[in-house]
C-alpha cells in the first residue's frame, strides 16, 4: 500500500466545551484539487489551522507523506511544503506587493545576516526578486508590484495572498475561501489559474462556499458538518448526496 | 562637516557632542529592536551591561580598551540572547513589562554585588582609551575632540552596519514579522528566531554604546542606566518617529540641542525630565508621526518634481 500524501487521522479539536473538529479523517491525493466544504461553523478553518500548525490538535494526527506534522510549529510545517492562505485578507499591509511576494520566497532564499552586511547576498536577492516577479506575474499583479498591499482592491489583495503562498513553491497549498470578495470574472480567472497550478504539480486543498467554483474545480470533495465528516466523493457524488443537501438546506445560506 | 564640527564649540559643548554621538548609536540600535514590533524597556540596562563588561574586562583582565569594548558589546548581545528565552514567550504589553523587570533585576545585581560591580557606587577609574600616536596625528583621548572622532568613527561604522541589515532581506523579514507575524510564519519564517535576532543585534550595538560611554566618563553606576535614561531614549524615538532609519537619530539630535543648548543656557536644566515629558506629549498630540514625517514632507515633493523632468 502506498503512503497517502496528506492524511488527516481522527482529528479532534476542542475549545473549552465546544468541539470544533470531531474525529475527522480524510486523505488528500498528490496532485489533486481537493475541496473541503460545509456550512458555516463546520470547522473548516479550524481544520486548516491544525494542518498548518497554527493549532495543536486535542487528539488525532496529520501526516504528510507518512510523517507526522501535527504539533510542529507553523514555520516548520511550511518548510515541509505545506503553505496556507488566510480566510481574511492577511497581508503585510505596509509593504509593497513586491515585498510581500519576496517574504513569500523566504524558505528558498533564506537571508543570511552576514552575507547581507558584506554584500554577498546579491545573487539571492536577485533570485528572490525573480521568483517574486514570477509569482506576481502568474496572478496578474506584476503591474501593481510597487503598490502598498493595503491600498490594493479586495480582489487584488486575495490574489496577493496567493502570490505570497505560491512564491514559497509549496507542494500543497491550503486556500481558505480564496474567492470571497472577487467578482465573477475574477473568480473565473482565478479558477483557471488554479487548474494551471495543479497542472504544474501543486496539490490544492481548498475551502470555499462558492459551490459553482468548487464543483467546477475539485477532483475530490470532503464535506464536513458540526466538525464531523459528512460525505466524501467526486463533485457529482457529493452534489447528489441526500445528507449533504439536507445539511446545507438545514442551516446555511450558501447553496448555489 | 561632522569632522569640523567640534572646533567652533566650547569644552563642555564638545563633551556634549561626544555624548550625543554615543546616544545616536543607542537610539538607532533601539529602533532596530523595535523593527519586529516589540518595544523593550530594558534597552538602557543592556547598554549598561556593555559598559560594565567592557570596564571590568579592561580593569581585571587587562584587555586593551578598544578590544574590551567589542567584548562588552558581545557580552550585552549574549545576555540579551539569554533574556530572549523568557522574554519572547511574551508579547506586546507583557513583553514591555517583562523587559522592564529583567532590566531591574540586572540593576539589582549590580547594586547587590560589590565585587565585581562596585555596588551602588559603581565602578570608578575605568581605564581610558590609551593614547595613540600616528606620527603626524597624536590622539589623547582625554580630549573630547579626540574621543569625539573615535566615537564618530565607531558609530558611523555601526550605523552603516545597521543600515545594511535593514535594507537587506533580513530587514524586510523583520518588517514582515512586525506587520503580520502569522503570515510570516506561514511563509516559513521562524518568527521567534527573527525577534531574537533583532533583539540580540540591537543589544550588541547598545552594549557598544555603553562601552563607549564608560571609557569616556570613567565612572559608571547602576543609576547611570535607570528608567529616566530609558524614558529619554523612548522620547527620542517617539519624537523622531520610528518608521524611518533616521527618525530616532533626528529625534535624539534635535532634543539634545534643545536640551543642552537652549535649556542649559536658560538655566532650566533641572527641569529636563519635565520638559521631556511635555515634549513627548506635545509630539504625540501634534506630530504623531514624528519629526521624520516633517522631513518626508519637505523632501518628497522636491524628489517628485525632479522625476517629472525628462
Ligand atoms: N479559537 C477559537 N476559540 C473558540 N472557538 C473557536 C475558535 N476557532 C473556531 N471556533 C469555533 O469552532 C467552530 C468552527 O469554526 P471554524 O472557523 O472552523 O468554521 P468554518 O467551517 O471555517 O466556518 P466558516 O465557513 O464560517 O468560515 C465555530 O463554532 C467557531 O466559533
Ligand atoms: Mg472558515
Amino acid at each position: 500500500m502506498t503512503v497517502p500524501f496528506l492524511e488527516i487521522r481522527s482529528l479532534t479539536m476542542r475549545f473549552g466545551g465546544l468541539t470544533a473538529v470531531d474525529g475527522l479523517s480524510f486523505q488528500v491525493e498528490h496532485g489533486a484539487i481537493h475541496g473541503l466544504i460545509g456550512p458555516n461553523g463546520a470547522g473548516k478553518t479550524t481544520t486548516f489551522n491544525i494542518i498548518s500548525g497554527f493549532y495543536r490538535p486535542t487528539a488525532g494526527q496529520v501526516r504528510l507523506r507518512g510523517e507526522e506534522i501535527s504539533g510542529l510549529h507553523m514555520h516548520e510545517v511550511a518548510r515541509r511544503g505545506v503553505v496556507r492562505t488566510f480566510q481574511h485578507s492577511t497581508l503585510f499591509a505596509e509593504l509593497t506587493a513586491m515585498e510581500n511576494a519576496i517574504v513569500g520566497t523566504h524558505m528558498s532564499f533564506r537571508p543570511n545576516i552576514f552575507a547581507a552586511i558584506i554584500g554577498w547576498d546579491a545573487e539571492d536577492r536577485r533570485g528572490a526578486r525573480a521568483r517574486a516577479e514570477e509569482a506576481l506575474d502568474f496572478f496578474g499583479l506584476l503591474p501593481l508590484a510597487g503598490e502598498r498591499a493595503g491600498d490594493l482592491s479586495h480582489g487584488h489583495q486575495r490574489a496577493l495572498g496567493m502570490v505570497v503562498a505560491m512564491a514559497a513553491h509549496p507542494d500543497i497549498v491550503l486556500l481558505d475561501e480564496p474567492f470571497t470578495g472577487m467578482n465573477p470574472e475574477e473568480t473565473k480567472r482565478m479558477m483557471e489559474l488554479m487548474l494551471k497550478l495543479r497542472n504544474s504539480g501543486v496539490t490544492i486543498l481548498i475551502v470555499e462556499h462558492d459551490m459553482h467554483a468548487i464543483m467546477g474545480l475539485c477532483d475530490q470533495i470532503t464535506v464536513m458538518n458540526f466538525g464531523r465528516l459528512l460525505a466524501e466523493g467526486t463533485p457529482k457524488e457529493v452534489r447528489t448526496n441526500l445528507e449533504v443537501i439536507e445539511a446545507y438546506l438545514g442551516g446555511a445560506r450558501h447553496v448555489a | 562637516m561632522l569632522l569640523a564640527l567640534p572646533h567652533g564649540l566650547s569644552f563642555s559643548q564638545q563633551e556634549i557632542l561626544v555624548f550625543l554621538t554615543i546616544n545616536v548609536l543607542l537610539v538607532a540600535s533601539y529602533r532596530l529592536l523595535t523593527l519586529t514590533g516589540e518595544w523593550s524597556l530594558g534597552h538602557v540596562v543592556i547598554m549598561g551591561v556593555g559598559a560594565y563588561a567592557s570596564a571590568l574586562y579592561s580593569k581585571h583582565f587587562g584587555v586593551p580598551v578598544p578590544v574590551s569594548m567589542a567584548l562588552g558589546a558581545g557580552t550585552a548581545a549574549l545576555i540579551a540572547m539569554f533574556l530572549s528565552y523568557p522574554l519572547f514567550r511574551m508579547k506586546g504589553f507583557y513583553f514591555l513589562i517583562g523587559s522592564f523587570a529583567a532590566g531591574e533585576i540586572i540593576r539589582l545585581l549590580w547594586k547587590r554585588f560589590r565585587d565585581p560591580f562596585g555596588g551602588p557606587k559603581g565602578l570608578k577609574r575605568i581605564e581610558p582609551m590609551p593614547d595613540f600616536d600616528l606620527g603626524i596625528w597624536q590622539f589623547d583621548f582625554f580630549e573630547p575632540v579626540c574621543y569625539y572622532y573615535f566615537a564618530l568613527a565607531v558609530v558611523a561604522f555601526c550605523l552603516w552596519l545597521m543600515w545594511r541589515i535593514e535594507r537587506s532581506h533580513v530587514g524586510l523579514t523583520f518588517h514582515a514579522v512586525h506587520w503580520q507575524d502569522k503570515l510570516a510564519e506561514a511563509a516559513g519564517v521562524n518568527v521567534r528566531a527573527y525577534r531574537t535576532l533583532a533583539f540580540v543585534i540591537a543589544s550588541g550595538f547598545a552594549g557598544l554604546s555603553g562601552a563607549l560611554l564608560a571609557h569616556y566618563i570613567g565612572t559608571i553606576n547602576p543609576n547611570s542606566f535607570d528608567v529616566e535614561m530609558m524614558v529619554f531614549v523612548l522620547t527620542w524615538a517617539i519624537v523622531g518617529g520610528t518608521t524611518t532609519f533616521y527618525g530616532p537619530i533626528l529625534g535624539c539630535i534635535v532634543l539634545t540641542i534643545l536640551n543642552e543648548i537652549v535649556l542649559r543656557e536658560m538655566g532650566f536644566e533641572q527641569a529636563r525630565p519635565l520638559i521631556y515629558g511635555l515634549v513627548l506629549i506635545a509630539s504625540i498630540l501634534f506630530l504623531p508621526k514624528g519629526l521624520e514625517s516633517v522631513v518626508q514632507r519637505l523632501v518628497r515633493p522636491r524628489a517628485e518634481k525632479m522625476e517629472e523632468r525628462p
